[in-house]
């Protein structure tokens, strides 16, 4: 629903204040009409909208090979995936328009470049076996960062997270089953699958973001219960998860220092690379220019129709009187 | 805000879906199309792509009246002095069945 500001006054600011943290303190959700901090709003907005955009942009690496999945079964199973994908981006932009922005106003920003979207789809896919790698490790460590979103402290970004978890479990199973597939096929397969998991495996790392000691938003986010772990807390548990399951497909993950730790209870890992993080960011990435130049036309070549729609439902309620 | 108006302009709606017949409609959520029939169809693929429903109402966000939060408690109160509403407001002897 659309967001209604109450704005208070001076004296009334205080009590609300006190209100919005005490709703905090009890873990309760915040709602759209209730009153909360500028602040709280705008980081909201900025990361809802952020992911938004990364679920429509996202559906481009896989979308790329559509067309040439090798059977009928992939075929219909990736049109699905794709599909979720945009209903994923759906719902996140409701979910932003409840606190006051327009969705126009937040595709304009996309196509701008003023707001953005996860860096990990600005890598290519280049083979088959990618859409596999996406499935299991981009998705996979997709649905590690949103299981604890689902108990985000502002109730539609929470509630659009429990659909999308919902969703996206068999997004992970597929990309596993048809990397197995793979790896147990013809010794070219097997190393198409490895060499897909050699490419995605360091930036999927980086789909958690920087290190704890240089996130800039994360302490204010998790003392706003809107992040409830750490971002090294959530890339431990991805990566403790993964090595197991790397080991059932037959494959390797390209890390010479991942080891399991007794003491630590957890797998060691090599370090990232936050030099090549930080230069995708900047929009130096492989793709960064297709993935914005392809939207902008997409979302340009739409226009017709939505004027013809709008005509259409324009002439009718007239008609109606 | 991003309402919009009722002339040819992308409306807001609310999305509600019943799941399966004997229950009702509950809130799935919220999109945007032209007109109610449109609103339908884009309900239909984005909030029941796994048989979630089998009957769907769309309603113009505008068209919702809401109570505000600012009023909770006065708006709420009537109710809150009266737990003699619920049954176990009552004290029943020990060995009492079927009450
Ligand atoms: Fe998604
Ligand atoms: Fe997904």
């Amino acid at each position: 629903m659309t967001a209604i500001q109450d704005t208070p006054g001076a004296a009334g600011a205080v009590g609300l204040q006190a209100a919005f943290d005490a709703a905090l303190a009890n873990d309760e959700r915040i709602e759209p009409r209730d009153w909360m901090p500028d602040k709280y709003r705008a980081t909201l907005i900025r990361q809802i909208a952020q992911h938004a955009h990364s679920e429509i942009i996202g559906m481009q690496p896989e979308a790329n090979w559509i067309t040439r999945a090798p059977s009928l079964r992939r075929k219909a199973i990736l049109m699905a995936k794709v599909q979720d994908e945009a209903g994923h981006g759906l719902y996140l932009y409701s979910a932003a328009e409840t606190l006051g922005v327009s969705r126009d106003e937040l595709l304009d920003k996309l196509h701008t470049g003023r707001q953005k979207y996860s860096s990990i789809f600005n890598y290519p896919t280049l083979t088959w076996a990618d859409v596999g790698a996406i499935g299991w490790l981009v998705d996979g460590a997709a649905i590690t960062n949103q299981v604890p979103l689902c108990r985000c402290s502002y109730g539609p970004y929470a509630r659009a997270m429990v659909r999308v978890c919902k969703e996206e479990s068999f997004h992970q199973r597929q990309g596993f089953e048809s990397l197995l597939a793979l790896s147990r096929g013809t010794e070219a397969q097997h190393a198409m699958a490895q060499d897909a998991v050699d490419r995605w495996w360091w930036p999927s790392l980086m789909m958690f973001g920087p290190p704890d000691a240089d996130s800039t938003h994360s302490a204010q986010s998790m003392a706003w219960n809107i992040k409830r772990h750490s971002n090294d807390e959530l890339r431990r548990r991805f990566v403790d998860i993964c090595v197991p399951q790397a080991e059932a497909l037959g494959l390797t993950l390209p890390d010479p220092d991942l080891r399991w730790n007794e003491e630590r209870g957890h797998y060691d890992f090599g370090a990232i690379d936050w030099d090549e993080f930080n230069e995708v960011l900047r929009g130096n990435g492989p793709c960064n220019e297709q993935r914005l130049a392809n939207r902008r036309r997409a979302h340009d070549e739409g226009a017709w129709v939505r004027e013809a729609a709008f005509a259409y439902a324009s002439k009718h309620m007239e008609a109606k009187g | 805000m991003s309402g919009q108006g009722m002339s040819g302009q992308d409306q807001l709606w609310e999305v509600f879906v019943r799941s399966r017949r004997g229950l009702s409609h509950t809130h799935a959520g919220s999109l945007h199309a032209p007109d109610a029939e449109m609103a339908l169809r884009n309900a239909r693929d984005l909030y029941t792509r796994r048989q979630e429903g089998v009957s769907i109402w769309v309603v113009p966000s505008s068209a919702v009246t809401a109570s505000s939060p600012d009023e909770k408690d006065p708006f709420f109160e009537p109710s809150a002095d009266k737990p003699y509403r619920h049954p176990t407001f009552y004290e029943v002897p020990e060995g009492v069945k079927n009450l």
